[in-house]
């Protein structure tokens, strides 16, 4: 803690508008802490901007603790940046040297339109799920939580497809701009437990009808959207939807 | 009493009151719902679940959220658990149970009805959330698992690792989008409310601002709904996201919604030390940690020794030292006065000194290190096994803590005691409601974290998601047909209305006048001024010449927002620094009405604790002779409030001074 400060150049993706033509800017910060997160390194260029009389840099950004995924930074060449397993908001300068150069960029995917700077808009995503990521159960339809058991194991694996963040960095991290992650994350989850198993079938036709609707790429197995999942999020879950959605042809009528 | 200030509250035995107001409340035929209009602003757990579970009722539903998806709200970063009185553990739980750990949790500031409805719906929230797929941690046996939390003796909590707000509001969400893709719910993400349009005195729709194109709305509804959150933001660091606000909350008070109770802050004693003046938040680490971490810090004054130098003797557990019968799960507002106490007094740790430690050493060796090694029929391990041993149950149980904690710090929390301190984590206040959960605007609703109700002047762990929940899946469905059946006969009001008129050029003003200072200061630096000026004077304790002192500043302050403030850009575009400037100039409001209420109160209860009002050995004191009151503000335009009182009856609980001893 309370090591030195640093100075670092960064160049930045700047678009006024989706319709706009983008373009990097460059800025230089003096007194960067390694302690800074990432999103409070570009507080301070806000406020210097801000206070300078510029336009400060659109982002965005809301828990700041990794879990709502909102932050959507492209980190010199990589979503959320050089380290694993974590959202831009978690990523510390300490992980930077003096004086390096770090290029920021949005999520670039045709299904992702920039929205200023380095917003963009997934609303894609939530129409994904609207299509069917989800049990059909209405309130108060639920009998006694205990009278459903699920073993252990089946639990955590469903949990562990389930904690996606739905950032969208596999998207941006793939060359294809595919959502197979993402997708295939949440019919994981839905398929390995007893209460999505009646509607799995359409479940996943829809979602995945849905998914190419929105224009989002094909899965080519290259493996980047896991590697550079916050949530690591496993490979074995594109397999497992691609079972799901061949099982799923077979038996609908 | 005013009469306003009518709770509602159905007679009859405790036990049967819900019963009772569901068999007997008017219902709304099914042919009637699909032209009747709710709009509901925020989707955390509350805003989620209710516009879900009204949309499958039959009504016709708008959902809004500032965030760029309903999937974001804050509701997502709830670690530890989600009560309910299952009793699945056979250790002794019940409704009674849940309901009286709850008021004395409180400190007996909240109204027993609600509490005792809530505790019995809990039940329902976890079939229910179960039933859409929630992955919540199992046993071998596939049965469900539960853990302690702070101010109980029993195992009631329900959990997803450390991520149980995570899970539950995506369970709440693909319920939104469910009725999203089936066309019953019309959401409006990025989209912020700036006004309640009132007609006749009834609520019937809001202005919103579009965050993307910036152009203001106008949306009708026969009932509004406001389940946006808490405002723990008005600290500028606290455990919230960043763009928690209390803006929605604020306009609704201005239009006419007393605030309950707005004083009562929750200071969370778990989360990580601040680290630097560029500090933009501070992150929980989950009460469940008290479970498994000892809290101390050395008994000698400034220690420079590192933690695992210190020897065991010279360590101060104060929280087991002083409370023998919970030790370390103590509710929130004692550990975290403990923490400060001994911060106070020299015996903090740290870069900063104010902080103290949790380590968890003790347990990872002797509770799951020893356990493990003899399941695995090891004797006579060596300390290295067992912390190996023990270090994988950890692991699991909150693996993603320790790694955020890590991530923050740069030390690992296996090795090293955490280093913590108290922080500003839940706004117990908010919209005073009735029963009904309506404010004293008839049709406008308050849900969750926004509204005062249920928590008195303290909540306990893993309860906030037990009230969002109940409030939108169990209770407003049935309370707001309760008001919709009597307005079958009202056809949607055409957004031409004056009322709609004029509430839209009241917000364009003001998003004039933030755009026309053009000043040279950012609106970031007032929101963190302001930040000190509440964490000093109105902060984990108070006092009347420090609240009397913060008021003036804060006028002060307000003023000079006016004058010199910068808001770059316009308003026609994405501009998340205006955005900004409508939440921290609410705020700027909200923070003298939040000093004035801790003024009135001349006693110490929960988490408001005035320094004049406390016993010998530094406990609050209460004052139930002469506070045993809901203050409700009523808003009078600028600095001028008046306080209606909603007097506590307690017909079932006998008040004690609460002791944890």
């Amino acid at each position: 803690m309370g090591s030195e400060a640093m100075k670092i150049n960064l160049k930045v993706w700047r678009q006024p508008n989706s319709k706009a033509e983008g373009k990097f800017e460059t800025y230089q910060l003096n007194e960067v802490s390694p302690d800074m997160s990432f999103l409070e390194m570009f507080d301070v260029l806000n406020e210097q901007l801000i206070t300078d009389g510029g336009e400060p840099v659109a982002f965005d950004h809301d828990c700041r603790e990794g879990i709502c995924g909102m932050c959507s930074m492209f980190i010199n060449g990589r979503p959320h940046g050089p380290k694993q397993g974590i959202t831009t908001c978690q990523l510390h300068m300490r992980s930077f040297k003096d004086g390096d150069t770090i290029v920021v960029e949005p999520w670039r995917a045709q299904s992702f339109p920039v929205i200023k700077d380095l917003s963009v808009d997934r609303s894609a995503f939530d129409r994904i799920i609207a299509s069917g990521g989800f049990v059909s159960v209405n309130t108060g339809n639920a009998v006694d939580a205990n009278s459903i058991l699920i073993p252990k194991d089946t639990a955590d694996e469903a949990f562990a497809a389930a904690t996606c963040i739905g950032c969208g960095a596999c998207v941006a991290a793939c060359k294809n701009s595919s959502a197979m992650l993402f997708v295939s994350a949440k019919v994981s989850q839905l398929s390995l437990l007893p209460q999505g198993k009646a509607e799995r079938e359409n479940r996943v036709i829809a979602m995945v009808d849905q998914m190419d609707k929105e224009g989002f790429g094909s899965c080519t197995n290259t493996g980047a959207c896991s590697a550079e999942c916050p949530k690591e999020i496993d490979l074995s879950n594109i397999a497992r939807m691609n079972r799901e959605y061949v099982r799923a042809k077979l038996v609908s009528k | 009493m005013s009469n306003k200030l009518d709770s509602k509250t159905p007679a009859g035995p405790l036990a049967e009151k819900w019963t009772q107001y569901r068999s007997t409340v008017p219902l709304v035929n099914p042919a009637n719902k699909r032209n009747l209009e709710v709009i509901v602003v925020g989707t955390g757990l509350a805003g989620a679940s209710a516009a879900a579970t009204l949309a499958e009722l039959g009504y016709k539903v708008k959902a809004f959220c500032f965030q760029d998806s309903p999937r974001r709200a804050h509701s997502i970063a709830a670690q530890g658990g989600i009560n309910a009185a299952k009793n699945y553990q056979n250790d002794g739980d019940s409704v009674y149970r849940l309901f009286y750990d709850t008021i004395k949790g409180g400190d007996y500031r909240a109204r027993e009805g609600n509490v005792y409805r809530l505790a019995e719906v809990s039940v329902n929230i976890i079939d229910q959330c179960v039933a859409q797929g929630v992955p919540f941690a199992r046993e071998y046996g596939g049965t469900l698992s539960n853990r302690s939390f702070g101010g109980t003796q029993v195992q009631r909590t329900f959990y997803a690792a450390g991520q149980t707000g995570q899970q539950l509001l995506l369970g709440a969400y693909s319920a939104l989008e469910r009725q999203v893709g089936l066309g019953n719910v019309k959401m409006y993400a990025r989209h912020e409310m700036l006004d309640v349009v009132t007609i006749d005195g009834k609520a019937r729709g809001i202005i919103a601002r579009n965050l993307v194109s910036g152009k203001l709305e106008r949306h009708f509804g026969h009932a509004v709904l406001l389940c946006t959150g808490g405002y723990g933001n008005v600290f500028y660091l606290s455990t919230n996201a960043m763009g928690s606000n209390v803006t929605a909350a604020w306009k609704a008070h201005r239009k006419g919604a007393y605030f309950g109770n707005p004083c009562f802050t929750q200071i969370h004693p778990t989360c990580i030390p601040v680290s630097g003046h560029y500090q933009s938040k501070l992150t929980l680490m989950s009460e469940s940690l008290r479970n498994d971490g000892r809290i101390w810090v050395p008994k000698q004054i400034d220690d420079k020794r590192h933690p695992n130098d210190i020897p065991e003797e010279e360590r101060d557990y104060y929280l087991e030292r002083r409370y023998p019968a919970f030790g370390n799960l103590v509710p929130r507002d004692i550990a975290s006065r403990a923490a400060k106490e001994r911060c106070d007094a020299g015996y903090g740790v740290g870069p900063s000194k104010m902080a103290v430690y949790l380590d968890f050493a003790y347990n990872l060796k002797n509770k799951y290190g020893r356990a493990e090694a003899s399941k695995l029929g090891i004797d006579n391990p060596d300390d290295a096994t067992l912390l190996r041993l023990g270090r994988e149950v950890v692991k699991e149980k909150y693996g993603n803590l320790f790694d955020m904690y890590k991530q923050i710090t740069n030390e690992d929390p296996y090795e090293v005691p955490m280093r913590i301190y108290p922080a500003v984590h839940y706004t117990m206040g908010g919209l005073w409601v009735d029963y009904e959960l309506m404010t004293t605007v008839p049709g406008l609703y308050a849900l969750g974290e926004a509204n005062f109700s249920d928590h008195g002047a303290n909540r306990l762990g893993a309860s906030a998601l037990m009230q969002g929940l109940a409030d939108g899946y169990f209770v407003a469905p049935y309370t707001v047909g309760s008001y919709l059946s009597k307005e079958i006969h009202t056809k949607p009001i055409n957004t031409d209305h004056e009322a709609f008129v004029q509430a839209e050029q009241a917000v364009q003003a003001r998003l004039d006048q933030f755009l026309q200072v053009k000043g040279t200061k950012s609106v970031e630096s007032y929101h963190r001024e302001l930040g000190l000026i509440m964490w000093d004077k109105c902060g984990m304790a108070r006092s009347e010449a420090g609240l009397k002192n913060a008021i003036q500043e804060i006028r002060a302050l307000r003023d000079d927002f006016y004058k010199n403030v910068r808001v770059p850009g316009g308003q026609f575009e994405f501009n998340p620094e205006l955005d900004k400037a409508g939440r921290v100039a609410d705020f700027l409001e909200l923070g003298e009405l939040m000093c004035l209420d801790a003024l009135d109160r001349n006693e110490s209860c929960g988490g408001h604790f005035r320094e004049e009002y406390q016993t010998e050995d530094g406990e609050a004191l209460r004052d139930d002779e002469a506070y045993r009151y809901v203050a409700a503000w009523e808003y009078k335009g600028g600095s001028d409030w008046s306080l209606h009182k909603e007097a506590l009856e307690y017909e079932n609980i006998k008040i004690a001074q609460r002791s944890y001893k």
